[in-house]
This record gives structure tokens, C-alpha cells and sequence, in this order.
């Protein structure tokens, strides 16, 4: 799938009729569950399910969370974002292949790969059990693997982007002897702006909804790792009427998510990297 | 063969798409569903075995997930000729609806909580009794209370009068034993069952504590025939064996008790 295969207006009178059909079936079967869902919902008692204390904790919880991981997924993923799209080295195919690694495994694979590693028993966590700064069953190992998760989304939308964007700025600012820094921050970055809001918004999403990898790391304990995605499983069990009004709140987040990176072009770095990576 | 249905629901779905989920219930043999909590599942796994050979031509296929998912499925309309789940609480949500067709619920095993430690580590090697578990700086590991494992530990603690502090309530048991087996955590609440489990699979990673509250927290096990199904009475066999003397001596070296 090359840049040029992005369907734009008007290109629906070549696609046979019977691809139509088919991708009529493909968008019944995303939406309609989602929509059966929400006929499940009570909503006139809505309002009442979603702030019960259980509930507002998770939300908070999950909020803020998602928030830190975002800001981490940004701090990490820019950097690697520009290594990746800028530089050549051996072992650059390899690199690539392992930042985007999170992005295809098991959520409760990721789980116990972070478990092993920064686990009491683990190579680094026992260092910092040591030092009295262990992450395991806090709100530090939330944020953790909820950046594990997320960073790929970051990474691909960036690098996406300063592909497209090239070189030709900071050539210019090199020129005219601006320090790699400077070009850096005052030519690269303001070029990269929307595709690091895209990245960093679908990154922020992949956090909100983390389930596998945090129940698996962090643990589950009401306002300090139990997020909103685990409140849910949770509710199912007692209070299946709570777990689908607090799903809905979820798919209404996911949706206004996607809107405003769709709205802002946003994942247009994304989509050229993936792009560039099946071509 | 049945071994290869557990958690039929995906196989079956993935069956659809290539067109073979028919072949499960081809040959004019018979077919009992049998769904079962997490916690029976190998004790029913090796009574399915000695149901079959028993029965030339009848298939048991045996589905086992957490009970309140069980009840799920049956109350979504799941085929089900026999219900074992590990609470009360969570079959009267099936007997409660006439609709379903359940029978009279019967006990067939009790089991306990028991408090389980890991090996290894200053804290963990501290713990003789459930108080020394809920002490500052033991990280202590327990079931939701809104799960029937929970449900049991918080009994539990009444009982025995400790206020428990848990830095996590996980929502299956198995994840509690995961977590104390790992050393990840120092200690957490299971079941007997679990411990024994635990024990044998992964000598030297645990050792139970005794808590003598214990023995007066005492979860029983339904099972129940749906007796709309047209298996009605191969199931109602298979409870009888599950609950006659093959079937006891079965859970009892699961850990389990006699209800």
C-alpha cells in the first residue's frame, strides 16, 4: 500500500460493486457491536453508575495515568522517532522491528516480559527493590506498561512524518550554521508538531484502554492501579448494568480520540510509515 | 479429542470460517456439554475420560471458564446439560430463572481458603500466621471482594479478627497464586485447592500457612442438570458419577472436601 493508494473523493466509481458489499459487511461487523452495546447501556441511570466512588477512581486513575504514559511515550519516542528516520546503521532494520514489537504482542505478553525484567525477582526491579524504589503493585508500573504499549504508536506517526517532511529544512538550517540542536528545535520539531499531537493522541487512546499488560504488571487495587478497563472486567461479574455504562463512557473517549486525529490529519505520518513498510 | 474443545466457544467460532465445526457432532454419537468452574476443571477433565470409555459413542465436551462466565453462557443461551460452578451465589443466578430449566442445585465439594507464602525473601520468611501477613511492609496479595475468592478471604479475616491490607486484589485466584509463586508478592489468600495445586506443581516456591479460622469458611460447589436439554439424562449420570465414590476420591486428592 503506497501513499497514492489512499482513496481520495471520487474514486469510488472504480471500486467494483462487489468489493462495496463486502466492505459494507466489514463496517457492520465493527459497528454494530459497539452499537448493541450502547442499546444495553441504561442511561437514564448513567450519571448515577459512572460516579460511584469504585467508578470515579478508576476514571481518575485511568486519567491521569494515560497522561503521564503520554508524556513518557513523547520524551521517549521523538528522539527514537528521528534516530530511526534520519540515520542509517547496522541493525537499523532490527531496531525498527523492536519498537514497533509491543505493537503486535499479547498486551499479557508485554505483561510478563515487564514483570520479569522490573518484577521484585527481576534483573532491574530487584536492583531497585534495593534501593527502596520497587514499582511492583504501584502506580509507577501502570504508567510503565502503559508507555510499553503505547510508545509504538508515537514512534511510527512521527517517523512517518519527518519521512515525508524530509530534509530540505534542516540541510538549509545546517547551511546556514545552526548547531544540530538548534536545527533540532527550532527546524525539525516545528515541522513534526501535528504528526507528535497525532502520535502522542493515539498513544493516550492505547493508554485509556490498556487491560492485559497492567493486570499482568501492576496489579488491581482500587485508586492505585486499578484502571478503568479493569473496573469494567471487574463490574461484570457483580454489576453488569455498571461494567456496560462504564464501557460506554470508553467507547465515547475512543471515539472522540479518533475524530480529532482523524479531523487534524494526524495519523497522515502514521499511515505513510505503515505505508512505507508493506511497499 | 474433548481436550482440543476446551474453551470450545473460540474453536468452534474459528470451525465456522474453515467449515468444521459440524465434525464435532457428526456419527449419530451423543454429545453431553458439560461446563465447569476453573477450579474442577481437571478433576472433570479425568471424570469426562472415565464417563466416555464408559459410554461408547458419547462425547463429553467440557468447557471451563470462571463460574460467573459459565453462567454467562448459559444465560445467553450457550448449549449446557450439566453446571458446576465454585459458589452459590453465582448458580442461583441460573436456578432463580425458570426460564433456564435448571434443576435443584446439589453441594458435591466444599473448599477453603487457605493462606499461602512465598520462599524466599525477608518479609515472606517472617509469616507463621495470618496477622503476620496483614502486617506493615508484607506485601499481601487477595481476590476482589466482589469475586467468591474474595468474598471468602474477607470472611475469613473477620473470623480470625486481622484487618487485611492487600497492595492488590486480583480478579481470579490463579493470578493471586501467580503472583505469590513468582515471589512477586509475599503472600496471598487462595484456596485449599490452589495450595495443593501449588504444591505439587511448583514444590519449593510456596508453603502454607495454617490458619485454623479457616476450616469454618466453607465454600460448597453446585451442579445442576438443565433438564430442558435432550441430554437430560446422560447428564443427570454424569452427576451421579461426579458425586459417587469415583468422584470423590477424584476431588479429595484435588484438595477438595466432602460437602
Amino acid at each position: 500500500m503506497r501513499r497514492s493508494a489512499i482513496p481520495t473523493a471520487g474514486t469510488a466509481a472504480t471500486v467494483p460493486g462487489w468489493v462495496v458489499a463486502v466492505a459494507v459487511a466489514g463496517a457492520t461487523f465493527v459497528a454494530v457491536p459497539v452499537l448493541v452495546l450502547g442499546g444495553r447501556a441504561d442511561w437514564a441511570g448513567l450519571p448515577t453508575l459512572v460516579t460511584t466512588p469504585e467508578a470515579l477512581d478508576a476514571l481518575g486513575l485511568s486519567l491521569w495515568t494515560a497522561v503521564a504514559s503520554t508524556l513518557a511515550c513523547v520524551v521517549l519516542g521523538v528522539p527514537l522517532a528521528l534516530v530511526l528516520a534520519r540515520t542509517w546503521f547496522p541493525g537499523h532494520a532490527v531496531l525498527r522491528a523492536v519498537v514497533l514489537l509491543p505493537l503486535v504482542l499479547p498486551p499479557v505478553v508485554s505483561g510478563l516480559a515487564l514483570l520479569a525484567t522490573l518484577g521484585r525477582r527481576g534483573p532491574v526491579g530487584a536492583v531497585l527493590e534495593d534501593l527502596g524504589v520497587g514499582v511492583a503493585f504501584t502506580t509507577t508500573a501502570v504508567v510503565v506498561a502503559h508507555t510499553y504499549v503505547s510508545l509504538p504508536f508515537l514512534v511510527l506517526s512521527v517517523e512517518g512524518a519527518l519521512r515525508v517532511a524530509g530534509t530540505r529544512g534542516e540541510l538549509a538550517a545546517a547551511t546556514l550554521g545552526a548547531s544540530p540542536s538548534r536545527t533540532f528545535w527550532i527546524v525539525t520539531l516545528p515541522a513534526i508538531g501535528p504528526a507528535v499531537a497525532g502520535g502522542a493522541l493515539l498513544a493516550f487512546a492505547r493508554s485509556l484502554g490498556e487491560f492485559g499488560a497492567t493486570l499482568t504488571f501492576a496489579g488491581s487495587l482500587q485508586g492505585i492501579t486499578r484502571t478503568l478497563p479493569i473496573e469494567i472486567y471487574l463490574l461484570r461479574e457483580t454489576d453488569p448494568d455498571a461494567a456496560v455504562a462504564l464501557s460506554m463512557l470508553l467507547v465515547v473517549a475512543a471515539l472522540v480520540v479518533v475524530a480529532v486525529v482523524h479531523s487534524a490529519g494526524g495519523t497522515r505520518g502514521l499511515r505513510a510509515a505503515l505505508g512505507r513498510q508493506h511497499a | 479429542m474433548r481436550r482440543a474443545l476446551r474453551g470450545g466457544g473460540v474453536a468452534c467460532f474459528v470451525g465456522v470460517l474453515v467449515g468444521a465445526c459440524a465434525a464435532s457432532q457428526e456419527g449419530g454419537g451423543r454429545t453431553l456439554d458439560v461446563l465447569a468452574a476453573a477450579s474442577v476443571g481437571e478433576v472433570f477433565e479425568q471424570l469426562a475420560d472415565e464417563f466416555e470409555a464408559a459410554r461408547p459413542g458419547v462425547t463429553v465436551r467440557l468447557s471451563v471458564a470462571g463460574s460467573p462466565d459459565l453462567v454467562a453462557q448459559v444465560v445467553e443461551g450457550a448449549p449446557a446439560d450439566v453446571l458446576a460452578t465454585a459458589d452459590e451465589a453465582t448458580m442461583a443466578r441460573v436456578t432463580s430463572d425458570p426460564s433456564l430449566g435448571a434443576g435443584t442445585p446439589q453441594a458435591f465439594a466444599t473448599n477453603t481458603p487457605a493462606l499461602v507464602v512465598a520462599t524466599g525473601g525477608a518479609a515472606a520468611a517472617g509469616i507463621g500466621s495470618l496477622a503476620d501477613a496483614a502486617a506493615p511492609g508484607v506485601r499481601l496479595v487477595v481476590c476482589s471482594p466482589d469475586v467468591p475468592c474474595g468474598d471468602a478471604t474477607a470472611r475469613l479475616a473477620a473470623a480470625a479478627g486481622v484487618e487485611l491490607h492487600p497492595v492488590s486484589e486480583e480478579l481470579k485466584v490463579t493470578d493471586v497464586l501467580a503472583k505469590v509463586t513468582s515471589g512477586e508478592a509475599d503472600a496471598g489468600v487462595v484456596y485449599t485447592t490452589d495450595a495443593t495445586a501449588a504444591l505439587a506443581r511448583h514444590p519449593g516456591s510456596v508453603r502454607v500457612v495454617d490458619v485454623p479460622e479457616a476450616a469454618g469458611i466453607v465454600n460448597r460447589y453446585p451442579v445442576t442438570v438443565l433438564e430442558d436439554s435432550p441430554e437430560a439424562d446422560l447428564a443427570r449420570a454424569f452427576v451421579d458419577l461426579l458425586t459417587g465414590p469415583s468422584g470423590r476420591a477424584a476431588l479429595a486428592e484435588a484438595g477438595f472436601g466432602a460437602p
